[in-house]
């Protein structure tokens, strides 16, 4: 039985030849939008040019101070803000501060861009079950194709630098905040939805009393978790020319330099833990009116 | 002299995948139990033809699902109905589209909802504003009305709570606000006090008509509570399965229940409870009411059966707030509608 033996393989040459017609016609789509597709990308290069520019240059205590104000007013904890201060004090006496920078940067503006797009879409798909079913698969994509795959026609896209390190960083960062949102807005209670609308209400109005208001803490796990996957994808980004905390990591990998790569990984996992606290304590301080009871 | 403010005609609602189709079904006569067990419908109303008068309380009770919240809905059209026709102020509702709809929702009606329906994280002003809010008023004369309304329920002092701080009677109460500031003719109360203790419960009763007695409100009133009903209503249609049973003053609804199953509902009833002389009085015809007691028209007769004893007076005087006398009681029909 020949046919159950070997699997009925596409004919060698055939496979080759299909496989060289998608990678052209990409190519060719690479090279007539490649560039209109980065020019498209330009002020967000900027935005991030500048900002790390801003960060490594202004002088560090100012940087501490801005850090640890921006945790108080977001906490109002002051364990974390003495964490926050130690942990930056310790990834600058260990010669890390210029890398930890660009990384806060571009985790900065990949969040940023993540939310811009994502909340919106995730309205969409709260407001339409047709856009719900169109995108859920594609989030379950992207959430589960190795980046690596993707790296691919970025590169071809854009080459190597900091807009597709940005991209790739949004893609794999992108789905949490898309999904939260949704979910958030399609659990709002319909009794205050009805109740809303029984005072005549506006499809906008409706949205930003009522639905995005109540499915604010489930926005904010979404948004903390962006920023966790964001920051996770650091290494990979770097890659493909991206400064930041993931570039010495590579470096200690390719040579086997322990210390150097248990240094930078404990510094991303310190700004893991100080973005996930800081993001979560806002989350629940903007919640009031969930506090207990005290009448 | 009596306007007809919301007028339903032959109102049907069927819940399920095809309500049109089997629309037929029901208008040949398939009732609500075959219909759910051989079609898979819920036949949710069915020819519901109700006027409620200007200015007066119109009670809808009935049993846990006999519809009275898909009634209500459908008279601000949270719910579209499957056939059927609604008018207020002689406008067709069901004409209306997305715009006139709104403008109606905001400067018509005010709805308050069973289970309050409060904005949780809004706080009790907020809450409270939140009908003139959406008609884009601006916020001083907003927040003036609210503090007025806030002030009528009594709840000064709680402006600044959220609701989760605040027990289910001051809850209820910031919903019957939020309806009040509104300012608009139709109250929509979808068993308002359900889910208050009977302290409570009582108690907003009792702001309800003292408010209305200011107001005079087209308010549409829905329990599952005869003693509510009789004391709050002007009016009382009872519904069952989605059909009404009997639409009748509720005096009527009490003393001639014309189905069994509202004769079900009022067996119990302490009548020298719940009925007040205006509702069994007869008009005055010249009787001879030199020896009459005098009894105020709002008084149970609870209030004055110990008098009526006592000095076993061949008639009883009816008299209104001014002390004019608006009807009579003989002590013959007295005891025989307490006999009942
Ligand atoms: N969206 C819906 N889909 C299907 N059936 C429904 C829907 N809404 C209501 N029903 C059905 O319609 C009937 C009437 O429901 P409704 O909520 O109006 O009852 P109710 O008289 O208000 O009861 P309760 O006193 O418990 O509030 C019930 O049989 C219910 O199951
Ligand atoms: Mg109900």
């Amino acid at each position: 039985m020949d046919f159950l033996d070997s699997f009925p393989v596409m004919e060698q040459q055939e496979l080759r030849d299909f496989k060289k017609g998608i990678d052209l016609a990409f190519r060719t789509f690479a090279r007539t939008y490649g560039d209109a597709i980065e020019s498209f990308f330009e002020p967000l290069l900027f935005f991030l040019v500048w900002l790390e520019k801003l960060l490594i240059n202004s002088p560090w205590p100012i940087i501490i101070l801005v850090l640890a104000s921006l945790a108080w007013i977001a906490s109002r904890s002051i364990v974390l803000v003495i964490g926050t201060i130690i942990s930056f004090l310790m990834i600058g006496y260990f010669g890390m501060w210029k890398d930890t920078m660009s990384t806060v940067a571009i985790i900065t503006v990949a969040t940023l861009v993540c939310l811009a797009a994502g909340i919106p879409m995730g309205i969409l798909m709260a407001r339409s079950n047709r856009a719900q079913a169109t995108l859920l698969p594609v989030l379950d994509m992207m959430q589960t194709i190795p980046s690596f795959v993707y790296l691919i026609p970025i590169l071809m896209l854009l080459g190597i630098g900091k807009v597709p390190g940005l991209i790739a960083v949004c893609i794999y960062a992108i789905p949490p905040i898309i999904r939260l949102t949704n979910l958030g807005i399609r659990e709002v209670d319909k009794e205050a939805l009805e109740a809303i609308d029984s005072f005549g209400a506006t499809t906008w109005q409706r949205l930003t009393k009522v639905q995005i208001p109540l499915a604010l803490p489930t926005i904010f796990a979404g948004i903390n978790q962006t920023i966790m996957m964001a920051l996770a994808m650091v290494v990979i980004a770097s890659m493909i020319g991206v400064r930041g905390l993931g570039v010495p990591i590579l470096r200690a990998i390719s040579n086997q330099y322990l210390a150097l790569g248990l240094m930078n990984g404990l510094a991303i996992v310190a700004l893991a833990i100080i973005f996930d606290r800081i993001s979560q304590h806002y989350g629940k301080r903007i919640q009031k009116h969930r506090e207990g009871r005290n009448l | 002299m009596s306007v007809v403010k919301i007028k339903i005609e032959s109102l049907y609602k069927i819940f399920g995948a095809n309500p049109k189709m089997v629309m037929e079904h029901v208008k040949n006569g398939v009732g609500k139990d075959e219909l759910l067990a051989k079609y898979s419908h819920v036949l949710g109303l069915q020819d519901i033809n109700l006027n409620v008068q200007e200015k007066s309380i119109q009670v809808i009770m009935g049993l846990s699902g006999s519809g009275k919240s898909t009634l209500i809905r459908h008279i601000n059209r949270l719910i579209e109905p499957t056939a059927g026709k609604i008018t207020v102020e002689d406008q067709d509702v069901m004409a209306y589209d997305k715009n006139a709809l709104r403008n109606f929702r905001r400067e018509k009606t005010a709805m308050v909802f069973q289970r309050f329906a409060l904005m949780p994280h809004m706080t009790v002003i907020k809450n409270v504003s939140l009908g003139l809010d959406m008609q884009g008023i601006k916020s001083e004369e907003t927040k003036e009305k609210a503090s007025l309304w806030i002030e009528k329920v009594g709840l000064s002092g709680y402006e600044e709570k959220y609701p989760q701080h605040l027990s289910g009677g001051m809850q209820q109460r910031v919903g019957l606000a939020r309806a009040l500031t509104n300012d608009a003719d139709i109250l929509l109360m979808d068993e308002a006090f359900s889910a208050l203790d009977p302290l409570i419960r009582k108690d907003m009763q009792d702001i309800l008509l003292e408010l209305q007695s200011e107001l005079h409100k087209t308010v549409v009133f829905i329990t599952h509570d005869l003693d509510e009903a009789l004391k709050i209503g002007d009016r009382i249609t009872i519904l069952k399965d989605g059909k009404m049973d009997q639409d009748d003053l509720p005096a009527d609804i009490l003393l001639n229940p014309k189905t069994d199953y509202v004769k079900k509902f009022v067996e119990d009833v302490n009548r020298s409870r719940v009925l007040k002389a205006k509702h069994i009085m007869q008009k005055l015809n010249g009787e001879d009411i030199s020896k009459a007691i005098k009894v105020n028209e709002n008084d149970f007769i609870e209030k004055f059966i110990d008098r009526v004893v006592e000095e076993k007076p061949e008639m009883i005087v009816v008299q209104d707030k001014q002390n004019k006398n608006v009807g009579c009681i003989s002590s013959k029909r007295l005891s025989e509608i307490l006999k009942k």
